[in-house]
């Protein structure tokens, strides 16, 4: 049976909510895949809660509408869970997965969530350890690949190796992605 | 040349534009930026800097300019390429009409975005619905590898001796311009060669000998001048005549341009889903043509007979197919991305009702206007139409002829 997924990034102006979004998009098509990646069409302000989308199918997309229902929505900022309702149009078996220091099964319980899956990492931990400054998105971009099964790590990887140029930087968010990957947990 | 040897790449709509320029062999560039183009423009600026062209690139201090030194530099023989939106190609309004008089080939990209005021940078048909009769040809694309392909097929369409007309290639704000998806790229000789040399037709000048038609000081002729009643009213019917050679030149085009690369939007001039037996039918431009064709399949789906006509060409109306791919419906919804105040239905539906006055089915035609200032366009509005031409179909009457969809 054909795929379609459809995911929703929570970030804040500044935080690379697009730039993973299109880092996930350009993975899948590495592996011979259709996507979309777009920002949400509205006004970006450094620090602003935003979201921005992907679409992965095993067949052309036709869509080009904005996601209500995505099956999988990931935050890249925790503070975001007090002002945005992440769970938002989120399908019935959908996954969620969150940069916070919560387990999955505490979150779980402060969101009000039954039906959804839960993972959870701590990404801002991660990313202070590794590149030294509190930038998540490729930290959850490793996270979501791991929660969703969305694409492959090896294939994340060549992209981001692409995306960043000086090879140092490069290997840093390698070691950022493989670390949440690994890192984080479920319900 | 097989679509093999094509590659796969991850471009938004804007950058698949720049990239069909950068391959296209294109002399002068001159634009100046506005949101949502902004990318089409900076794209190129970088491949003028890293020297992966050889392209004039100007930078003016305005649309206006940006248009005037195109139609300069294309009146010299010069393939020529610009890209605006919205209050750019407003401001470029007064050019447009002395691009198309001159006969110049430009081929302009727009991200169609709303005209302000109150100021939005999204996705409305505004902007380029009120150029419709400046003797532009307008093709709308519905995703980014059209965007590429169109680009490409613009320059031979424009340039064709029988056409000498300039073209819109107009693709939707964000949805878009904005929005990453796989376009295939053909490799650079196999454009190079589709394109290949602009061909100058043979003209008179002024001391009875055959030339080139360019400004060349070997061989000096005038260009644009003072035309009053006694030859201007020919002019504009040239430039009509012109026009009514367009649909076959953008075929032919399409056409070409499907053997090399397998891919095909309908005829190149309307692109018709699912009409064969439909009872009901959208019709519209761009993006939202996607979007809608899912809605047809779930419709087809529960038995409804549903279908979509989308046209690709505005300018030229493409008269005959859309009256050959209509004139069976029973119902039929226009969704236009702009208005016109104080008429009666945006752009599009004047024109689809009055194309379908002539056929003996006449058909019910409403009009719905949609997604102006970049209000989003989702499934179930689309669907809310399709539901209530069945309803029409049903009742055998309209309540409304022209609604708003999506609005609060």
């Amino acid at each position: 049976m054909s795929q379609f997924r459809e995911i929703r990034w929570h970030g804040r102006g500044g935080q690379g909510a697009w730039t993973a979004s299109e880092l996930l998009a350009k993975a899948a098509i590495l592996e011979g895949r259709h996507v979309q990646s777009f920002p949400e069409f509205g006004p970006e302000r450094m620090g602003a809660p935003l979201a921005s989308f992907t679409r992965i199918s095993d067949e052309s997309i036709r869509l080009h509408c904005s996601i209500y229902n995505p099956d999988v929505a990931v935050v890249l900022d925790p503070t975001l869970l007090k002002t945005v309702k992440v769970t938002k149009g989120l399908a019935e078996d959908g996954i969620l997965v969150v940069n916070t220091q919560e387990s999955p099964q505490e979150l779980r319980k402060k969101l009000d969530i039954t039906s959804q899956k839960v993972w959870t990492v701590p990404a801002t931990d991660i990313a202070i350890k590794i590149l030294n400054v509190p930038i998540t998105n490729t930290a959850m971009l490793g996270a979501a690949t791991r929660a969703a099964s969305l694409v492959s790590l090896e294939s994340i990887e060549k992209v981001v190796r692409k995306r960043f140029t000086k090879e140092e930087l490069a290997e840093r968010n390698v070691a950022v992605i493989r670390e949440a990957y690994k890192e984080v947990r479920a319900t | 040349m097989k679509a093999g040897q094509q590659e796969t790449r991850a471009m938004n709509g804007d950058e698949a534009v720049a990239y069909a320029v950068k391959q296209s062999d294109v002399d002068v560039v001159a634009a100046y930026p506005i949101t949502p183009q902004t990318i089409i423009v900076e794209r190129f600026s970088e491949y003028v800097a890293d020297g992966k062209v050889k392209t004039e690139f100007v930078c003016t201090e305005s649309e206006h300019s940006a248009l005037s030194a195109c139609v300069a530099a294309s009146a010299t023989g010069a393939r020529t390429f610009t890209a605006s939106a919205s209050a750019g190609l407003a401001l470029m309004h007064e050019i447009l009409y002395v691009t198309s008089g001159c006969r110049a080939p430009v081929v302009m990209a727009i991200a169609n975005r709303a005209l302000s005021a109150p100021i939005n940078i999204h996705c409305d048909h505004s902007d380029s619905m009120a150029e419709r009769d400046s003797s532009w040809v307008q093709i709308y694309v519905e995703n980014s590898q059209e965007a590429y392909d169109s680009i490409i097929q613009a320059f031979r369409i424009a340039e064709h001796p029988d056409l000498l007309l300039p073209v819109m290639v107009c693709l939707d704000a964000f949805f878009l311009s904005h929005t990453l998806e796989n376009v295939k790229v053909l490799p650079d000789e196999a454009v190079r060669e589709f394109v290949g040399n602009r061909q100058l037709p043979l003209i008179t000048n002024h001391n009875g000998e055959k030339v080139p038609f360019k400004l060349d000081p070997d061989n000096p002729i005038t260009m644009g001048p003072l035309d009053l009643f006694d030859y201007y009213f020919e002019h504009k019917r040239q430039q009509e005549e012109a026009m009514q050679k367009a649909a076959q030149i953008i075929t032919e085009t399409h056409n070409a341009y499907s053997q090399l690369t397998g891919r095909r939007y309908g005829n190149g001039l309307v692109d018709s889903y699912r009409l064969e037996d439909a009872e009901i039918a959208t019709v519209c431009v761009g993006s939202t043509a996607g979007t809608t064709k899912t809605v047809v399949d779930q419709l087809r789906a529960k038995g409804v007979k549903a279908g979509l006509l989308r046209l690709r060409n505005f300018r030229p109306l493409p008269v005959r197919d859309i009256k050959e791919a209509l004139e069976n419906i029973s119902a039929i919804a226009v969704m236009d991305r702009s208005n016109s105040f104080g008429g009666y239905g945006g752009p599009i539906f004047h024109e689809l009702r009055h194309v379908l006055y002539d056929t003996s089915s006449h058909p019910y035609v409403v009009d719905y206007i949609y997604g102006l200032g970049g209000r989003d366009m989702p499934q179930n509005i689309i669907k809310g139409i399709y539901k209530d031409l069945m309803e029409i179909v049903e009742t055998k009457s309209v309540k409304e002829y022209v609604q708003f969809a999506g609005v609060r």
